[in-house]
């Protein structure tokens, strides 16, 4: 309704609309978002479906992530060649996992993925000492992070292997009360 | 700790992967997408789970594709956005659905398309609904800057703004709606005749004469003078009945009926909404909750936006981290305690909470006295200095805010003696300061009705001090006016006068004194609790004063903005955080508390004391609910009898004795799921030992090159020749060797 926009087909953004957490004019504003990142890169019509990818440094100075600890790992879990270019497709996903509406079961996987970061589908000690070094920028002393991380594996693993499998991971952030609102970016 | 066979890693210290490892069904769920599997993207119109570069491809195409199958039923059933896949394979997977869909029956495709439709539609209602929601661009910038914590006193103002408004709603549409109607219509009404005795004298309080300006400004303060006589106080309801064309409207029922409905709908607006965070916190252990897997994962705000927030997250999380560290060294401490420090430190509690009780009987005791000679100073109408009159109109209140604002300060340093726990050192001052609160205006309204109800030694003629107190529900409702109006003055007059110098002093004058005194903190329990406060006070005196709601709804609106522009420019938010999700928990547990607390008066007053005979409209009965009886008995038979039913002790002591079983059955049923968990979580641990058991043994046997026992070999493998099935044996003993009949092709090299 309203004027007619030529960015996206309908059917596009119809199937935007089934794929995401987004309705037709969050859509829409998004586009303008990623737009407004790399302008020279980013054609304005996607009724084509152009395969421009923008680049990970600048994504993560949006005014959302630029004061995220883990920017970089968001940012890389969401796109496709793993160095965190992302195109459009990926940028939306990435906003619709984040976005209140999304399940806690979807967000617990990404969640993983995130924290995850040498990749081996475990975190293990390391993972866990790195996301605490990026929370609290290196400030607590190397035995404190050792003590913390030792509780936090003590609490969550289930299975005795001293590194947390995604089972776990899911089981504790079923209990975790604040994951729900803290995990999510309004844009 | 002895070399895992299992994740084995290689030199530089990444885990290898296990060709076995990665195709058990809940590996493949996981993995990442590396750049080979773009190429199958390619492929049009089929759907593909995430799957590894390495490992599964040779292994089994037929179980991937019988996965796909499997995956793809259990997908159908999800909706699409829910499904943890990438945007492209995600609109794949919807391309997929729309061509299958042409293949089903029309009937089939038109639930289909309703049932999209209907979704999306919902989607767009909550969008315009929640564009509408109040302040919701303040509270947007205000999570930025501060976080989820201080967010949810933001929300919780807003969801008392619209409590008060559609309290005062339901007040105005059944109370004064109709007498307004009434003088504009063509309706009769009934008033409440003077029936010329003693009761009923009413005298006037309008100021006569020459009235001086500042003595409205008192009137104004003080809910008398010309304000006693007006829609604001009970006194004002005269009106009995109203007979319209083709119906009576009985005012004083309605007035009793909107009261009853206004508290009960608080209840269930409370309880819905703190259904949602109940549900949650029961979920989560006690202990747990303040785990450390909850701060790792879910600690970072992802909302932060500001820079200056971003950087105090982090150092509440790091006192967050700290504090915990230091709480099991306490516990540690504590289960380390011999008997005779543990007597001593019982000794001192006893003598401290022995204390405390002292200071609260005090100050209740002076707020007692206090009302009791404002009362007496107002009957005398000694109409001195203007200030020393508003003083004497406000010394309940003055005395209820200094009692408030010195016993926390006295909470939070007696605590540091009584040797608790940090966790619990907050959740027991913060009990403390809410029963403080709370039981003072208790105490203020047990004290009015001392005072009403006492007429020197003969007991009273109309049932209360009719000489003082003719109109006695009008004063009551005078005195809940005055201490909303002291209230909100507070508040602003500590945001002005307290805040705003305390950032000028600290920011432009560096000393030792000012360092430790430090910039104001946003602490949230001390706010939640004034506000809370203030709705109680709300809900008491909207029986006296039914205007009450919405000077309540218009008082948070300006305390919001206030509120607002003091975080923003003076606070910063409390080194001892505080957690979102504790908070709905809290805030409306106290809020109920706060409920629990106003229907107490609201019924001794409804259904004990005489109301007056000089005022208002309960008139011609003697105390306010007699006017529900008195209907009652006159509906016609059948509704009466069920009626009457209802309210018998037979029923009354049934249906205790039936949610009683209710409760028993609910409690045992808890009990059975709380064990069933705890089975569940043995089991899963069970199943992870049994996996990896299996994959050692599986990586074993796919490196041990020979069978070390030969006897047992040649049995086992002439009996294997005759049954081509997958056959493993286990046993302890690690010397025999264990093989498989039908090897995978892979370790055909290894053997």
């Amino acid at each position: 309704m309203g004027n007619k926009q030529t960015i996206f087909t309908d059917e596009q953004l119809d199937a935007y609309q089934d794929c995401t957490f987004f309705t037709r004019k969050e859509i829409l504003r998004l586009h303008g978002r990623y737009h407004e990142l790399a302008p020279h890169l980013v054609p304005m019509d996607y009724t084509k479906e152009p395969d421009c990818n923008v680049p990970l440094a600048l994504i993560v100075n949006m005014p959302e992530l630029k004061e995220n600890p883990f920017r970089n790992r968001i940012v890389e879990s969401f796109s496709e060649d793993g160095m965190g270019n992302l195109s459009f497709n990926e940028f939306v996903d990435m906003f619709s996992v984040l976005s209140e509406m999304a399940p806690r079961e979807l967000k617990a996987i990404y969640a993983f993925k995130i924290y995850d970061f040498n990749v081996d589908n475990y975190l293990c000690k390391e993972d866990l000492e790195k996301t605490l070094n990026r929370l609290t920028k290196e400030e607590l002393t190397p035995e404190e992070v050792e003590l913390v991380c030792e509780k936090a594996i003590e609490e969550a693993d289930l299975d005795g292997d001293s590194k947390l499998s995604f089972a776990d991971f899911e089981n504790m952030i079923s209990r975790a009360p604040d994951f729900l609102s803290t995990f999510h970016i309004r844009i | 700790m002895e070399v895992d066979s299992v994740f084995y890693t290689d030199r530089s210290g990444r885990v290898a992967s296990n060709p076995l490892l990665d195709q058990l069904p809940s590996y493949q769920s996981l993995l990442y997408r590396r750049k080979s599997s773009t190429s199958t993207n390619k492929r049009k119109g089929s759907t593909r789970t995430r799957l590894s570069s390495s490992g599964s491809g040779k292994w089994g195409g037929s179980t991937v594709r019988r996965q796909d199958e499997k995956q793809k039923a259990q997908t159908e059933q999800r909706p699409i956005r829910e499904l943890a896949k990438t945007m492209a394979e995600k609109r794949r997977n919807k391309t997929q659905q729309l061509e299958e869909a042409r293949d089903l029956s029309s009937w089939r495709q038109w639930k289909q398309n309703t049932r999209r439709n209907l979704r999306k539609l919902r989607d767009d209602a909550k969008d315009w609904l929640s564009s509408l929601q109040l302040w919701r661009g303040d509270i947007h910038m205000i999570e930025g800057m501060f976080g989820t914590g201080i967010l949810s006193y933001f929300s919780f103002l807003r969801f008392l703004v619209m409590l008060n408004l559609i309290i005062f709603l339901l007040m105005f549409g059944f109370v004064m709606l109709p007498i307004i109607i009434a003088s504009h219509s063509s309706g009769n009404t009934t008033y409440n005749q003077n029936d010329g005795s003693v009761c009923s004298v009413y005298p006037s309080s309008a100021r006569r004469g020459l009235v001086i300006y500042h003595e409205h400004i008192t009137d104004l303060l003080s809910g008398g003078g010309f304000l006693e006589q007006t829609y604001l106080f009970y006194g004002y309801y005269k009106v009995d009945k109203i007979f319209f064309s083709n119906a009576t409207y009985n005012l004083p029922l309605a007035y009793l009926l909107a009261t009853i409905a206004y508290l009960f709908l608080s209840l269930i607006w409370i309880v819905k909404r703190s259904a949602t965070g109940f549900k949650r916190s029961l979920v989560s252990d006690e202990d747990r909750f303040q785990s450390f897997c909850n701060k790792i994962f879910a600690g970072w705000d992802f909302c932060i936006t500001n820079e200056n927030a971003a950087r105090l997250k982090r150092s509440s999380l790091l006192y967050e981290l700290r504090t915990d560290l230091e709480e099991e060294r306490i516990k540690q401490k504590i289960a380390d305690r011999t008997r005779k420090e543990k007597c001593r430190i019982y000794l001192i509690r006893l003598i401290l909470n022995l204390f405390v009780i002292g200071v609260l009987a005090g100050c209740f005791y002076s707020i007692y006295v206090a009302t009791i000679f404002s009362q007496e100073a107002q009957a005398k109408y000694a109409k001195g200095n203007f200030i020393v009159d508003l003083i004497y109109e406000y010394l309940p209140s003055i005395v209820i805010t200094l009692a408030n604002f010195i016993t926390p300060l006295l909470f939070s340093v007696i605590i540091n003696f009584e040797d608790y726990s940090p966790a619990f050192e907050i959740r027991f001052t913060l009990m403390r300061c809410v029963f403080m609160r709370l039981t003072s205006i208790g105490v203020l309204l047990f004290s009015l009705w001392s005072q009403i109800t006492k007429c020197g030694d003969d007991p009273c003629i109309c049932g209360y001090n009719h000489v003082l107190y003719s109109c006695w529900e009008t004063r009551v409702g005078q005195e809940m006016y005055k201490l909303t109006i002291f209230d909100f003055i507070i508040i602003v007059a500590v945001t002005i006068f307290v805040e705003f110098p305390r950032k000028l002093i600290v920011n432009h004058w560096e000393c030792g004194l000012t360092k430790w005194w430090g910039q104001q903190e946003f602490a949230i329990p001390q706010n939640v609790l004034e506000i809370v406060y203030g709705q109680t006070i709300c809900w008491i005196g909207t029986f006296y004063c039914p205007m009450l709601p919405a000077i309540c709804t218009i008082k948070y609106f300006f305390i919001f903005y206030i509120k607002k522009v003091s975080l923003i420019n003076n606070c910063r938010p409390a080194t001892r955080p505080f957690r979102a999700s504790r908070s709905y928990f809290f805030f409306l547990g106290v809020l109920l508390i706060g409920l629990a607390l106003a229907c107490l008066p609201v019924a001794v007053s409804v259904a004990q004391i005489n109301c007056s005979q000089a005022c208002g409209p309960f008139v011609n009965y003697t105390t306010s609910w007699e006017v529900l009886t008195t209907t009652v008995y006159e509906l016609p038979d059948g509704v009466r009898t069920l009626l009457l039913t209802l309210s018998s002790e037979a029923f009354a002591v049934s249906f205790f004795v039936v949610t009683c079983l209710a409760m028993f059955y609910v409690i045992a049923l808890a009990g059975a799921h709380k064990r069933v968990i705890n089975q569940l979580r043995e089991q899963l641990v069970m199943e992870g030992r049994d996996k990896r058991f299996l994959i050692q043994k599986l990586c074993q046997a796919q490196r041990i090159p020979s069978v070390k026992s030969p006897v047992s070999n040649s049995r086992h493998r002439s009996s294997s020749s005759s049954s081509p099935s997958y056959h493993t044996s286990f046993s302890n003993n690690f010397n025999e060797a264990l093989f498989l009949a039908n090897s995978p092709p892979d370790s055909s090299t290894h053997v």
